[in-house]
């Protein structure tokens, strides 16, 4: 599986990184040869194996409903690059 | 007397200081008198808190004096700057976060300033704790001390800055973490001791987030027994991080005592590889036979998956990652990129502004790997074989107590060496690696020197939550080896 | 009859699908400890965790993942014991994680159902699924020529997605179901159900087809937020589909908004652009393993939920299934009506409940949780009227006082003199002045015109203002006039 210029585009868009057209290329050569490397893996057999997706062997941990936490507004505001009042503030958003 | 305060191991500190043969605060005056004299070649801090850290330092005094003092009072350490620390900038060495200023504290440096330690500040990274090299820093690179004149060597990453910093005398110890190799790579570049524990045995919280999965905080130390100290205290069950072990925490540094008489020690055939360095392999071999002498059984084992744990890291690190970074979009906190258009122009500018290349490079692989139709044959396929590379550990950890191997597959190399293939840079895991995917404790030792006076380091690996066995075997490498080479850059010198 | 849609080439039959978003009842957020209490002040009910600050990890909240296994079970549905979080990506300015936290592979309930009644045929709706999830925050785009506003009050609240077979054929089903689900919610406690304030909010799946067909190309019609829109989006939406089939066009699968003021239904081409969300099991979670005597611990604690209720009410208290049905709507409802009929006349006590209170709380805008009659009182009222003491023409005054006062109707009879006369010559005396005063009709009465005894019962009663014993006047005037 490699990686075609529009796909390259496609992806940083879906990641929200804004690439040039002239780092296309590069971006491009540079993933697939990752993307070449990774494909050892189809080598592997995997077949009835399950996933493993981390290494805590443990059931989730619950806690108990209670009100513990909010009420820091100016704290969750303080790092805001733009903030209107006690809200963060954006560019318009049109529907 | 300030370069002999710069060369102590932990506990003698801390026996030292007790027996008030030196205040807290000489002793980290002599520590923040080193930063400002080496820090401008080393570039091992982002930011430097002396203030903090001489205030931090009278306090400990003032418990010593009182006789309340907790077991790391008054020893100044570097913080990798991953880690949240109240009011002191946090940048994960990317300019995204900007002058971020938490106003919280994560758990593990919460438990170091509980204990009584002293920050001397915030050490330098990879950014986002993504690299090898510790060249991928907002923040510059950091220079590794062993290097020769005139010629910059790297030393390691991500946690460089931290592994630097320790291994120049500018602190005592260091927090770090490790995701694929992020403490026992530099450790094993710059000749000191660095431990990654279980996955669950320290805290998340509080931790810029690379691949939750797979990130470990831990320690650095110039001994495996500092090691094993700064573990006791940074680890511990912590409510708010849900994938936190519910487990006591041993003495970490009384095992470091215990000995390796009647283990049996697996040699995984895997982790020889066509193309490693001699003087490597020796070194390796050395370390077995040290063992041996010291009443270990040395079995060879098979990691038969070994080889694929790079592969597989290289799917699953960046899914996590690109995920994880999503929160960086300039609306809550950190850099905003500068334009008239809409959200989606702000999320873009921003994110292309804030993330360095190698930062984006692994968003955007891990975009796709996740992305409509590719996510079995990458992401599903790749936890299975990180499923198989469990199962060759367990397995192996039927017939051994530890393994013993190379850390890396070569010592510290010149900055812009690798820069411009990603995959030679990520092959420097190759043996760091598995134990991450595995989430099962490992150090590196410094164990030897090579041809070219840098040092190599061995790595143990142990049972999920067996750090003391980790404890006991590197100790017992670290005394056989008799490692006293010191970097040419060091405080005091 | 079954509902269709008419079009040129002939009728169309409506498939229809309803995901339900309701939040959880619950103190707490889902993965933080910040309030979810509605209507604070912009971010402070925000916890660093709400707010995606970096380092900040989600702890789950026990209460929440009990009330979906609560309501998982009223659903009659498969509750599975080991369910999975996993990450949902998009970026949005109210989403501060640029993901949100849900279940796509491994949900916590599985398939059940709810029955629902529309013009007396009983249907079954599957319902498919239910998981817990996180609700984003809000954006105000109104206050500020250039920006958006950003609040993340909401951000991390925990709901429940609740996904419909597409089981349901016309709007009138589409508001059967939804009304039925709110019920059982609300009986459950597990979601208000408050569509006002967003509690409960619905995504409409909408296609059409011949008879006989399998599926067409559906289109999901978001966030719909009371039943009376839902059940108009899926007629207007349903309408514009045939329209467009019929035109010879086709129905592209997308996202669409329904406009209440305009009644339509509009593509929303902004939710186009992206949609490859990149599941993925969240690493900061594990799995969420349930005991199984812990599930059957809840289940023994749940209420009587409305179908058992009102069966019950039917077989109990001779009710019919309409008033049945009305009564267990509400469980506060239920609950006064009970309390009304116990031990007293049910069927009395059900019409006194639908009708005049009902009539009096719509009248003075308050609800059956805030009645001005208790039902302690109308329940004396009842047996002020079973002993006699007053009749059910005076009740009706005395209700009205109980509504006015709020007091007892035991003392407001006494205190207005409102028992009715059982004394028989004060009965014949008013008869003899009314049979006095009437002459006329009495010789037309006699005469055979027997409708007027009426006409003489109510002269009596005016005569006594109203509280004669009815039965004790009747049997007077019967044998007075026969005399």
């Amino acid at each position: 599986m490699s990686l075609d210029p529009a796909t390259v585009k496609r992806i940083a868009q879906l990641a929200r990184i804004r690439v040039t057209d002239d780092q296309v290329a590069p971006l491009q050569s540079q993933l697939n040869g990752i993307l070449g490397w990774i494909e050892q893996l189809q080598e592997v057999n995997v077949d009835g194996v399950a996933p493993l997706t981390g290494a805590a062997d443990m059931a989730l941990r619950m806690r108990e409903d209670r009100v513990t936490d909010g009420g820091i507004a100016e704290k969750v505001l303080a790092n805001a690059p733009d903030r209107a009042g006690e809200f963060f503030a954006v560019p318009k958003v049109v529907e | 007397m300030t370069s002999s305060l710069t060369e102590l191991s932990i506990a003698a500190a801390s026996e030292a200081l007790r027996a008030r043969k030196f205040s807290a605060r000489e002793l980290t005056q002599a520590h923040v008198d080193a930063i400002a004299a080496l820090d401008s070649q080393l570039n091992a801090f982002i930011t430097q808190t002396p203030e903090l850290a001489l205030a931090g330092a009278d306090q400990a005094d003032a418990a010593l004096s009182r006789g309340d003092a907790g077991k790391l009072a008054g020893i100044p350490l570097g913080i990798k700057d991953l880690f949240c620390t109240t009011g002191v900038r946090t940048t994960a060495a990317s300019r995204i976060l900007g002058h971020f200023v938490p106003p919280y504290e994560s758990t593990v440096t919460a438990n170091l300033l509980r204990d009584g330690a002293v920050f001397l500040g915030k050490t330098n990274l990879d950014e986002f704790a993504m690299g090898s090299s510790n060249e991928s820093s907002a923040f510059g690179p950091v220079t590794n001390p062993w290097s020769p004149p005139g010629k910059a060597l790297v030393p390691g990453g991500s946690s460089g800055g931290s592994a630097a910093a320790v291994s120049a005398g500018l602190a005592m110890g260091a927090t770090g973490t490790d995701t694929g190799g992020s403490i026992r790579q530099p450790a094993s570049l710059c000749g000191i001791a660095g431990m990654k524990p279980t996955y669950g045995r320290c805290s998340r919280y509080g931790v810029v987030a690379f691949a939750s999965s797979l990130d470990h905080p831990g320690p650095f130390g110039r001994s495996v027994a500092d090691c094993a100290t700064l573990l006791g205290s940074m680890a511990g069950f912590d409510p708010k991080d849900s994938t936190s072990a519910d487990r006591a925490v041993p003495d970490f540094a009384a095992a470091c005592a215990r000995g390796v008489k009647g283990l049996r020690i697996g040699v995984p055939r895997e982790y020889r590889q066509d193309g490693m360095a001699q003087e490597i392999d020796a070194l390796w071999e050395q370390g077995l036979a040290w063992l041996r002498d010291a009443g270990a059984t040395v079995v060879d084992v098979s990691l038969p998956h070994t080889k694929y744990g790079l592969a597989a890291y290289y799917i699953v690190a960046p899914a996590e990652a690109s995920s994880n970074l999503a929160r960086y979009d300039g609306v809550r906190f950190g850099l905003r990129g500068q334009t008239n258009g809409d959200l989606d122009d702000l999320y873009e500018l921003t994110r292309a502004e804030g993330f360095g290349e190698e930062v984006q490079r692994r968003i955007l692989i891990g975009t796709y790997v996740l992305s409509a139709g590719y996510y079995d044959a990458y992401y599903t396929r790749a936890q299975k074989v990180r499923a198989l590379i469990l199962r060759d550990f367990t397995e192996a950890f039927g017939q051994v107590d530890a393994l013993l191997t190379p850390t890396t597959p070569n010592a510290a190399f010149a900055q812009g060496e690798k820069v411009d293939d990603p995959v030679t840079m990520y092959l420097n895991d190759v043996f760091t690696v598995p134990a991450d995917l595995a989430g099962i404790p490992a150090m590196s030792v410094p164990a030897g020197l090579d041809g070219a006076g840098l040092p190599l380091g061995l790595q143990v690996m142990g049972r999920p939550f067996d750090e003391e066995t980790v404890f006991a075997v590197g100790a017992a490498i670290e005394k056989s080896a008799g490692f006293t080479a010191r970097p040419r850059l060091r405080a005091g010198v | 009859m079954s509902y269709t849609v008419a079009g040129a080439e002939g009728e169309w039959e409506i498939v229809c699908g309803l995901e339900v978003h309701a939040q959880v009842t619950s103190q707490a957020k889902l993965f933080s400890g910040a309030s979810t209490e509605f209507g604070a002040e912009p971010n402070s009910q925000v916890s660093f965790v709400d707010a995606g600050f970096p380092g900040m990890l989600p702890v789950i909240n026990a209460e929440c993942v009990a009330q979906a296994v609560r309501t998982g079970l009223g659903l009659d549905a498969q509750i599975n014991l080991v369910s999975k979080f996993d990450r949902k990506n998009y970026f949005y300015a109210d989403l501060p994680q640029g993901y949100q936290i849900s279940q796509l592979y491994h949900p916590i309930v599985g398939a059940g159902h709810v029955e629902i009644e529309v013009e007396g045929e009983t249907r079954r709706i599957g319902v498919t699924r239910l998981h817990l999830e996180q609700d984003a925050g809000k954006s105000l785009h109104d206050q500020d020529p250039s920006r958006s506003f950003i609040d993340l009050n909401r951000s991390g609240v925990a709901l429940m997605e609740i996904v419909s077979e597409p089981d349901i054929r016309s709007p009138e089903e589409a508001g059967a179901y939804l009304r039925k689900l709110r019920s059982i919610l609300r009986y459950l406690g597990t979601c208000d159900g408050n569509m006002e304030e967003g509690s409960m909010r619905a995504d409409v799946n909408v296609s059409v087809r011949k008879h006989g067909e399998p599926f067409r190309t559906r289109c999901e019609v978001k966030n719909v937020n009371s039943i009376r829109y839902v059940m108009h989006a899926v007629e207007v939406e349903a309408r514009r589909q045939v329209d467009v089939w019929e035109s010879g066009g086709e129905v592209r699968q997308e996202t669409r908004l329904y406009d209440n003021v305009r009644g339509e239904t509009r593509s929303m081409r902004s939710k186009e652009n992206a949609h490859d969300y990149r599941y993925f099991p969240d690493p900061d979670l594990l799995p969420l393993v349930l005991e199984e005597a812990w599930v059957a611990e809840l289940k023994t604690h749940l209420p009587e939920l409305p179908d058992a209720k009102r069966a019950r009410f039917v077989s109990q208290y001779g009710l019919s299934p309409y008033d049945a049905a009305v009564l267990v709507a509400e469980q506060a409802t239920a609950v006064f009506f009970e309390s009304v009929a116990h031990g007293r006349d049910a069927k009395a006590a059900a019409n006194w409940v639908m009708g005049d209170l009902f009539g009096a709380l719509n009248r003075t805008g308050r609800t059956i949780e805030d009645s001005p009659v208790s039902a302690a009182a109308l329940g004396e009222m009842l047996d002020l009227m079973a002993d006699n003491t007053i009749n059910g023409r005076i009740a009706k005054d005395v209700f009205e006082a109980m509504v006015e006062t709020g007091d007892m109707p035991g003392a407001i009879v006494e205190a207005r003199g409102l028992r009715q006369v059982t004394d028989t010559g004060a009965i014949d005396a008013a008869i003899e002045a009314v049979i006095a005063a009437n002459g006329d009709k009495v010789e037309q009465y006699r005469g055979g015109k027997e409708k007027l005894f009426g006409f003489f019962v109510g002269q009596v009663m005016k005569a006594m203002a109203g509280k004669g014993n009815p039965a004790l006047v009747n049997e007077a005037l019967k044998t007075r006039l026969a005399a």
